[in-house]
């Protein structure tokens, strides 16, 4: 493998893991704000334990999503020269402005989150929850602008062979990104919808293996109470609320992926008509939406595919609104790109081995075919779990069976693979281009560039090759670290986040109590942080 | 002279300072998890004053890079293309430290908590080592041909000034997070850091002042020598603060320490950005190394706003935790009963 193979799985590695974190952050952080901010105005105990609960759980994951941030914004520059030089001038500013408007809002008002459970007023520190979860909205916008500028690159010229921002509102409204965006955040609050549920139904699964929850003779649940700090019948409301919660968010936000990414289609159909065609592994014009197609869809070969089962009309549906228009295969796309931005590499010394070859037009089919089918299954997957979930827990609890629990555990997973499948699609959907070429614009100066050229040219493919090997190492090890721990709190339940529950019970409609801490020592309550460490 | 260029230069030095100012002191703190503090409890005093605001400290250097790229970009793709290896230590240095600091107190045992304190203290060192080295370079020089691109193999980029800018940071850093314990802390930690600081002021300010005296020879001025001196006075108070007992003082001299030195050094390197050691047709400047008129005039307006607004809410919180903490407020560690594994305790209503 050469430098751009091995930066190219690196930039896929590290991002693909990255936004594991991240959409459990952005849709875990707004359901636990919802939590805090019903406890403020209601005062239900339950609500404050939800709060602090999936409160913990967030920050054990929004820790990662840190630490695996300062990796993206570094690695443009250091394996991607030559696309920060070509870019820098309109792809730096929307990744500056997430750093200066949205990463300090996050890092700051979560730290005082975390710590002034104490020392600040009850309205002021949910007021700092609230304000790093829209933090975290701004910084997807930033991060995706970005990313739709890649994807349709608008409001630049060229100028000396670069493209120059001309019009920044076109940048920052740029189509692309104005229904990436919502389609992102829809897709970030799935994987907290499962979260939530697949982990509440463990919990009320343990309290009725436990004895501690029945089931009367109409089927309906008898919430219980053990002697163990936390396992109460208020337990039992927090895991029943939160199941629901999680079931009603993963439905909705469904329903909002669905919609965000049928505008999305619509807009590759019109912006990236490769992509389309490639994601139906469609090789030649027509209408229908493939169910099932088989043969060596890997091998950009179209000859090799046969579509077996098909729906004629869905795919113009998707791409136009109607179920006649002629969608273009792979075949009269070739063609058409050989026209527009030529048969061949450029022979520029900065392609290296691959000046001069002929361009592959067509992204890796195996990929973008069933990337773009794990996204959509997965999805709905989740969101008909979710929907079964609320008819099997209808008379307040879950059933008995060990084996559905077990589904619902793993089910958490479903979002996570929909996320990484959608991006996954739409980032090899784009090859060969690493920015590619908006359609509306026409003649020599088209704005576009290829992968080939973006890697940085005075890097040897060895340091690429240590950085990607470490790298994977290091994610690999942490996520085992913070899957033990979420497993570690998930098991300890509301009391491992609640010491008060265990060392001193206390009203909690009453002022919160430290998160870490213990009962206060005399003559310092209220004079110290609350520890969080 | 370019207005646009220079004010973004200025930006990105003002950047840089302040990320060596806030999280100058963090990392130090993380250092001295290993050297410094004797049990755990101190261990967690160290950590509880950074803990509310090392991430927000941290953001600093994402803004000094985010900038850069969106500034300088041809600064930003030579400099951390150049130094890829060094950036990479840098990068799993600041991994480890921030998963150490949430995952530290997970887990109740001295294996756990212990091998997550080093990752603190030798993260901690590592990034601000190697942040210093890629400052020491950016201000003395890489090994860049015509296109920007390093030449040579993957340790070209190596020259004393490396070692040098690494020693300056880590040393300040030190310094500094003695000056904030003593600021933050109480009781024995507190009496500790002081007489460390007076005691090591010297020798750890000493690799930051080669450094500014180095870039002095080779691109100096009047007015950044003054500027120097200025530091220099200040260094001094700092330490005669500190032998009085004004925590508070020595803390800010050794800020304005920190600013004269840096104001120095990047005043002397203007308008240069990246000298190369090649040929100096091929140094990257403010001209041709940065972006667009209207990129950077955007940029401003956005900075004007939301600069200041950054540096209000990250004052507050300081002040919001502006309490010393000492190990007499150390809670016990909090051991929990896995809730689903006591079932013998169970009641039935």
């Amino acid at each position: 493998m050469d430098a751009l193979e091995i930066a190219r799985w690196q930039f896929g590695i590290t991002t693909v893991y990255h936004f594991m974190m991240v959409p459990l952050t952005i849709g875990l952080g707004l359901v636990v704000a919802v939590m805090q901010t019903v406890w403020y105005r209601t005062g239900n105990p339950a609500y404050l334990r939800m709060t602090k609960f999936w409160g913990k759980l967030f920050l054990i994951n929004f820790i990662m999503g840190v630490a695996t941030g300062i990796v993206q914004e570094f690695q443009f520059g250091m394996a991607w020269s030559e696309y920060s030089r070509f870019v820098g001038d309109v792809f730096g500013a929307p990744l500056a402005l997430e750093a200066l408007l949205a990463f300090f809002v996050e890092s700051t008002f979560l730290g005082l989150w975390i710590f002034g459970w104490k020392q600040l007023k009850k309205g002021i520190h949910l007021a700092c929850l609230w304000i790093a979860v829209v933090g975290s909205f701004f910084s997807a916008y930033f991060i995706i602008v970005a990313n739709s500028w890649m994807q349709h690159p608008v409001g630049v010229t060229m100028i000396d062979g670069r493209p120059v921002m001309t019009d920044a509102w076109a940048v920052f409204t740029n189509n692309t990104a104005l229904v990436a965006v919502p389609h992102t955040l829809f897709g970030a609050l799935a994987v907290a919808g499962g979260f939530l549920l697949g982990i509440a139904w463990y919990h009320l699964w343990r309290r009725r293996r436990d004895g501690i929850d029945t089931v009367g003779a109409d089927g309906k649940v008898i919430a219980g109470e053990a002697a163990i700090p936390g396992r109460d019948r208020t337990d039992y409301t927090v895991w029943i609320k939160s199941l629901r919660i999680g079931a009603v968010v993963a439905m909705i936000s469904f329903a909002g992926t669905a919609l965000t990414g049928d505008l999305q289609g619509k807009l590759m159909f019109e912006q990236q008509p490769m992509k389309m065609a490639a994601a139906e592994a469609a090789c030649h014009d027509g209408t229908g939406f493939s169910v099932l197609s088989v043969g060596n869809v890997g091998s950009r070969n179209c000859d090799d595919i046969v579509a077996l089962i098909e729906v004629p009309g869905i795919l113009s549906y998707l791409a136009k609104g109607d179920f006649t228009t002629e969608v273009k295969g792979v075949n009269s796309l070739i063609e058409q790109y050989k026209a527009d931005y030529g048969t061949h590499v450029p022979d520029n010394p900065i392609y290296g081995d691959r000046a001069g070859q002929e361009v592959e037009y067509v992204p890796v089919m195996e990929v973008t075919y069933w990337g773009f089918r794990a996204m959509i299954g997965f999805g709905g997957l989740a969101a008909l779990a979710a929907l079964v979930a609320l008819w099997l827990t209808r008379k307040g609890t879950v059933p008995e069976s060990r084996w559905l629990m077990r589904l619902a555990v793993f089910g958490i997973l479903a979002p996570f693979g929909a996320n990484a499948a959608g991006w996954i699609f739409t980032e090899m959907g784009r090859q060969p281009f690493v920015v590619a070429p908006n359609p509306d614009l026409n003649g020599i100066d088209q704005v576009f560039m290829f992968t080939a050229a973006a890697v940085s040219p005075g890097v040897s493919a060895g340091e690429i090759l240590t950085s990607l090997i470490v790298l994977t190492l290091i994610y690999a090890v942490l996520l085992v670290v913070e899957v033990k721990l979420l497993v570690k709190y998930v098991r300890g339940g509301v009391a491992s986040a609640m010491p008060e529950l265990v060392h001193a019970p206390v009203d909690e409609n009453e002022d919160a109590t430290p998160r870490d801490g213990g009962p206060d020592k005399p003559g310092t309550s209220d004079d110290v942080l609350a520890f969080a460490y | 002279m370019e207005l646009l260029p220079t004010i973004w230069f200025i930006a990105i030095a003002v950047l840089w300072t302040g990320y060596l100012f806030l999280e100058g002191f963090d990392l130090g703190v993380g250092m001295l998890m290993k050297i410094f503090a004797r049990n755990n409890t101190e261990r967690r005093v160290l950590l509880n004053t950074i803990g509310p605001v090392w991430d927000g400290n941290e953001v600093w250097l994402l803004t000094a890079g985010g900038a850069t790229f969106a500034a300088f970009p041809f600064w930003y793709a030579s400099l951390f293309s150049a130094l890829y290896l060094p950036l990479l230590l840098v990068l799993v240095a600041l991994i480890f430290r921030a998963v150490a600091f949430e995952y530290r107190g997970k887990v109740d045992t001295d294996r756990w908590r212990n091998t997550w304190d080093w990752a603190i203290a030798a993260g901690s060192f590592l990034a601000a080592f190697g942040v210093g080295a890629a400052l020491g370079l950016t201000t003395t020089g890489l090994p860049l041909d015509a296109n920007g691109d390093r030449d040579g193999g993957p340790f070209a980029w190596f020259s004393w000034y490396a070692v040098l800018g690494g020693l300056a940071v880590a040393g300040f850093a030190l310094l500094h997070a003695l000056a904030f314990l003593a600021l933050k802390t109480d009781g024995d930690v507190r009496h500790r850091a002081r007489r460390w600081f007076v005691r090591l002021l010297p020798v750890l300010l000493l690799p930051m002042a080669g450094w500014a005296i180095g870039v002095q020879v080779l691109s100096g001025e009047a007015w950044t020598l003054v500027v120097l001196g200025v530091a220099v006075v200040a260094a001094a108070v700092a330490w005669a603060q500190a032998r009085k007992g004004n925590e508070g003082r020595a803390f800010l001299a050794i800020g304005v320490f920190l600013v004269g030195g840096s104001a120095s050094i990047f005043g002397a390197v203007f308008p240069v950005v990246l000298p190369s050691t090649i040929d100096p047709a091929f140094n990257l400047t403010i001209a041709n190394a940065s972006s667009s008129d209207y990129t950077l005039g955007l940029m401003s307006i956005v900075a004007c706003v939301g600069l200041p607004l950054v540096i209000a809410y990250q004052a507050w919180t300081y002040w919001v935790f502006r309490r010393r903490v000492s190990a007499a407020h150390i809670p016990e560690a909090h051991s929990f009963l896995p809730a689903v594994a006591a079932k013998a305790l169970i009641r039935k209503d």
